[in-house]
């Protein structure tokens, strides 16, 4: 019953491709299966199709490292990984069975573990990359510490395919828990909520993801049966059947309407800034996904001001900037960042912001 | 350069920084002339200590308009030579902003300024049941500060991440003397994300002025397994095992015979001096939990070849059972006039073969090594044993320390796990990276620095020094390899 993954290297096409796009001025988008297009800014580039780069380069279970080409299909890793009994920690959201690995770590999005285990920054250990002048360059390993030069390989988490395309990718891997059970609890609001998942922060219980909605707080315990059976004696709650993909992979009902969703990002402990407004609330307290606010340069003044930020991740206007803006310095920065890996501007002209 | 200009340059900062704080007697100023790395000295114009952030960047900016090459400081304890002072420059020592400016509770959170003692956090929250994870082995002397710069890590750092995973928020004062502020207290990052390439670049990018850490409660329950073995394989070839198994230990180290010899003539922690390796395991989590994986951990260690197997009894014990780990390179230092500390990073299957190498290395040169090794994550340190009075032995000991580094690579591996580059492994990094590799680090720096001042001369070899470096071993009939898999 192994997975068995295609073998196609297409690395030197993509690099003759690179190269014939800068001599003639040309820009492009890069897609991979397009499951998360829609987020970041809608571009005007002649599409790259990047999918048919895909392999395992290496997977040693005992190192809890594997080594992707990065058209491999998420979902046909993480079969692979579940087979040796290990999964990525930062439980990533698919939106589309063709999901890529190079689209999982260009977006940077990750699942309710998030908050507890670690961002998909955090797993990274290296990357293959194809630059703006048509060079391959690697950063970062296959081994778990490595300080030697800047830790470029992390900063491809979440650039969106602006620095370059992700030819290959290292990724550390953690064992799969032996067990897991989700406690539900009536919490009538939101700072009820979060004053509650805090506070429980502060004993080492063994939690991978809460949420809360409409009066109700989820929390899932994962790891050992005994660590496990401990904590959910001591924490109480309802035991229930719960699937957190359908969060994850935003298929509840909650995430069903049509109007402008936006995702606040806020220091966790910030109190609701919302209340009385329909919200879904993770991460502990860090991510809430907040429904029908089209004015949303209002609601990013006020999020800023607590330390968070806004962005506007479904259904909003065409002329709403999906990220929150940079400040002026930042953005300077950030655009040199930009042309110091991509000079001419080839990929995914303003998918950030404009000039990134 | 003349004791004018350095009179001249101390009136400068004394317009803005307290008498005292501008360091420019000869005297005063050899304290700061070496980092851990004592081999390289260097005295440096003037050392500078701003006492809060509006100072920081009054020295940036005064630098910036003397072109003056600043090296940042915390506690000098960098094994690279990074706080190595620059001649013709200034070394901004960070260590009288050291105050702890607010500890969340609720957040679980510390604000903390840079020059704070990586120890000083955890025992200024443990009464709330917290700690602050990342703990090197210098953790009662080095400070946050450095820690941020050299992406730290200690021997919990399988299980509990490096520096890079327990940092939230940075302020940073750059080059041209302006803050910048890379918040993640959100959990989430607006444009590039900045902070892995803050961390770990040892002073290059800007000067860490705060610091937001991340704070863990404190364990129900850790305890420690020994498993002693008759051969280094055995014991590498275990912790794979541990980790097949599904477990991922709070910390697993390793020590090799002349490394246990060394620390049990210290410490006299108990540990068997006949033994070729012991790995020392440690688990956490609750009582019942920990119970539960040490009866499995002892399992897999016995079916790995183990000898023995020592379950630490108490809580003092397993502190005894640690101490000789934590004083091992200390006890070194006893048997040995010198000792040169190596901090490469392998694929653990490749344990076995590297050790091997090295022992051959270390017969070749006539140089003794011991090895601790962070096992769980592939990091080793071996120690040249070695004498510096000695005509000509230093030098033998870096070739040898060298042709370790590069044995590393060779194995898919790095030349730093935790202790940077500095001015050490500049020959090394020649190696690793291609010139446009090396090319894109440089293009990086001048986006945050375009005048680099910022500890000029660490870190990224310049391309003509990686030409001759690389031409010299070339001549030597040694190609460093030069199609390896640098992946
Ligand atoms: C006995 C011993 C054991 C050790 N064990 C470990 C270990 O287990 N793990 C490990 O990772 N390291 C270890 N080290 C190495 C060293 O302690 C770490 O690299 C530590 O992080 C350095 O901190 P420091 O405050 O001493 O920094 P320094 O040595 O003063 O400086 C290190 C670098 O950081 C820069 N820097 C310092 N402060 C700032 C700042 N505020 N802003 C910008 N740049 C700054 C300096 O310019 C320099 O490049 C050990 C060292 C010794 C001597």
């Amino acid at each position: 019953m192994t997975v068995v993954l295609d073998d196609v290297d297409i690395e030197r096409t993509l690099q003759e491709k690179i190269a014939e796009v800068a001599a003639s001025g040309g820009q492009v988008e890069i897609v991979g299966s397009g499951s998360k297009r829609f987020y970041g800014e809608s571009l005007e580039a002649m599409p790259l199709d990047v999918s048919a780069h895909c392999g395992i380069i290496d997977y040693d279970p005992a190192e809890l490292v594997i080594t992707l080409r990065a058209g491999c299909k998420l979902a046909q890793v993480e079969t692979l990984l579940a087979e040796r009994r290990q999964m990525f920690g930062f439980e990533p959201p698919r939106f589309g069975e063709g999901a890529t690995i190079g689209g999982m770590v260009a977006t940077g999005l990750a699942g309710p573990r998030r908050a507890f285990a670690g961002s998909i920054r955090d797993f990274v250990l290296g990357v293959k990359l194809l630059d703006g002048r048509g060079q391959v360059l690697q950063f970062g390993g296959r081994v778990i510490k490595n300080v030697a030069g800047f830790d470029v390989s992390r900063l491809m988490v979440g650039a969106l395919g602006t620095l370059g395309i992700i030819l290959e990718v290292s990724i550390r891997v953690v064992p799969q828990p032996e067990t897991e059970v989700t406690l539900a609890y009536e919490h009538v609001s939101v700072d009820e909520h979060i004053r509650w998942v805090n506070c429980l922060g502060s004993e080492p219980y063994p939690i991978s993801a809460s949420l809360w909605h409409d009066g109700r707080s989820l929390l899932r315990l994962s790891g050992s049966e005994q660590g496990v059976r401990e904590a959910s004696a001591q924490l109480g709650g309802e035991e229930i059947e719960w699937d957190w993909s359908e969060a994850n992979e935003q298929r509840l009902d909650f995430f069903g309407r049509s109007e402008p969703l936006s995702r606040v990002s806020l220091p966790p402990t910030t109190p609701d800034l919302f209340p009385g407004k329909s919200q879904l609330i993770e991460w502990g307290g860090a991510q809430r996904w907040l429904f029908g606010e089209a004015d949303i340069g209002a609601v990013r003044d006020e999020v800023a001001g607590a330390g968070g930020s806004v962005c506007a991740f479904r259904h909003h206007a065409p002329d709403v900037p999906r990220f929150h803006p940079l400040a002026p310095a930042m953005l300077t920065l950030q655009r040199n960042i930009k042309a110091s890996f991509d000079p001419v501007g080839i990929f995914n002209p303003g998918k950030l912001y404009a000039g990134l | 350069m003349s004791e004018l200009r350095r009179q001249q340059l101390a009136v400068r900062f004394r317009e803005f920084l307290p008498e005292d704080n501008v360091i420019d007697q000869r005297t005063s100023l050899a304290t700061y002339e070496c980092d851990g790395l004592s081999a390289y000295r260097e005295q440096p114009l003037l050392v500078l200590l701003p006492e809060d952030t509006a100072q920081v960047r009054q020295v940036m900016r005064l630098c910036r308009e003397l072109r003056l090459p600043v090296v940042g400081r915390g506690a000098g304890t960098s094994l690279s030579g990074g706080a190595l002072p620059h001649a013709d420059g200034v070394v901004l020592s960070l260590a009288k902003m050291n105050r702890i400016l607010e500890v969340d509770e609720l957040a679980r959170t510390a604000v903390v300024e840079p020059g704070v003692r990586n120890l000083a956090i955890s025992e200024a929250v443990v009464a709330k049941g917290l700690y602050y994870a990342p703990d090197p082995s210098s953790q009662i002397a080095c400070s946050i500060g450095g820690n941020v710069a050299e992406n730290a890590g200690g021997v919990h750092c399988l299980k509990y991440g490096l520096t890079l995973h327990n940092i939230l928020a940075l302020k940073v004062v750059g080059a041209d003397g302006e803050m910048f502020e890379i918040d993640q207290r959100s959990l989430h990052t607006d444009g590039y994300d900045l902070m892995p390439l803050l961390i770990g670049s040892e002073g290059m990018l800007g000067i860490v002025v705060e610091v937001t850490v991340k704070l863990l409660p404190i364990p129900r329950c850790a305890r420690v397994v020994m498993g002693v073995f008759d051969s280094v394989e055995k014991a590498g070839d275990s912790v794979a095992a541990i980790i097949a198994e599904g477990i991922i230990p709070a910390g697993i180290e390793m020590m090799d015979n002349p490394a246990i010899r060394a620390a049990e003539d210290f410490v006299h922690a108990n540990y068997p001096i006949e033994a070729e390796a012991i790995l020392i395991c440690e688990l956490d989590g609750t009582e019942q939990e920990v119970s539960a994986q040490i009866e499995r951990v002892e399992r897999v260690l016995r079916a790995g070849g183990a000898i023995e197997t020592r379950l630490a009894k108490d809580e003092a014990e397993r502190l005894l059972f640690w101490s000789g780990r934590k004083a091992a390179f200390p006890a070194v230092g006893r048997i040995s006039p010198d000792y040169y500390c190596i901090d490469g990073t392998i694929p653990r299957k490749s344990l076995a073969a590297v050790l091997a190498e090295v022992r051959r290395l270390s017969e070749q040169y006539g140089l003794p090594v011991a090895n601790v090794f962070h096992a769980g994550d592939g990091n080793l340190h071996p120690l040249i044993l070695y004498d510096a009075n000695i005509e000509g032995e230093l030098e033998r000991t870096e070739e040898l320390g060298s042709k370790i580094l590069k044995l590393c690579i060779h194995h898919g591996g790095t030349i730093t796990g935790e202790h940077g580059v500095g001015i050490e492994k500049l020959g090394e990094m020649c190696v690793q990276f291609s010139d446009a590799e090396r090319n894109q680090f440089h293009a990086l720096r001048e986006c945050f620095d375009p005048l680099k001042i910022l500890n000029p001369g660490k870190a990224i070899p310049t391309l003509a020094r990686c030409a001759e470096h690389n031409a010299m071993h070339v001549r030597g009939g040694e190609l460093p390899f030069p199609e390896l898999e640098r992946f």
